[in-house]
């Protein structure tokens, strides 16, 4: 998984029906560090993550294990909000 | 599967419903030389594993199959301990 910061919104309405209902991020990989990388990745969201919060990004078919993504066409799902990265 | 050391924990609250219980641990790849390599990763443990120490870990699907019984959301999971450095030869 990688951590990543919330960048904005996308807005689809002629999509895969099995998309109806989630909310679609931008989000933008960041170093533990929080500093930002380069690049973008649109997510699904499954815990209700808001704009600028550090979230935990599963990228793969492993997207589909979540928790209402059962056969959803997805490949990268925001599956936590992040409080703290303790790095030692 | 990837040699990597544990450097870091990750508290997440608010989670996919799958994924409560479960440990996430930042894990840092090694090489061949147990030098760092690439960029640090949020993992799940599923050994039972703590920071400071050298494991291997599991990308990709496979990753969610040490939780077979509960589908997990993990493309990251690390599924052993190493004993020592001394047991990684060269």
């Amino acid at each position: 998984m990688i951590i990543a910061r919330i960048l904005g919104t996308v807005v689809a309405t002629q999509k895969d029906e099995r998309l109806s209902g989630k909310k679609l991020l931008i989000v933008r990989p960041i170093n533990v560090d929080g500093s930002d990388t380069t690049g973008y990745v649109v997510a699904v969201d499954t815990v209700g993550a808001g704009f600028h919060e550090r979230v935990l990004v599963v990228a793969g078919s492993s997207a589909r294990l979540a928790q209402g993504m059962k056969d959803v066409p997805v490949d990268a799902a925001i599956v936590g909000v992040i409080d703290t990265v303790d790095v030692g | 599967m990837q040699l990597a050391r544990v450097v870091g924990t990750v508290v997440s609250t608010v989670k996919n419903e799958s994924l409560h219980g479960r440990k996430l641990l930042i894990v840092q790849t090694v090489d061949k030389d147990l030098q760092p390599s690439g960029k640090p990763m949020v993992a799940v443990d599923a050994v039972g594993a703590g920071v400071g120490e050298l494991v291997f870990w599991c990308r990709g699907k496979e990753a969610s199959f040490p939780f077979k019984r509960e589908d997990t959301p993990t493309d990251c999971t690390i599924v052993g301990i190493i004993d020592s450095e001394q047991h990684v030869t060269r």
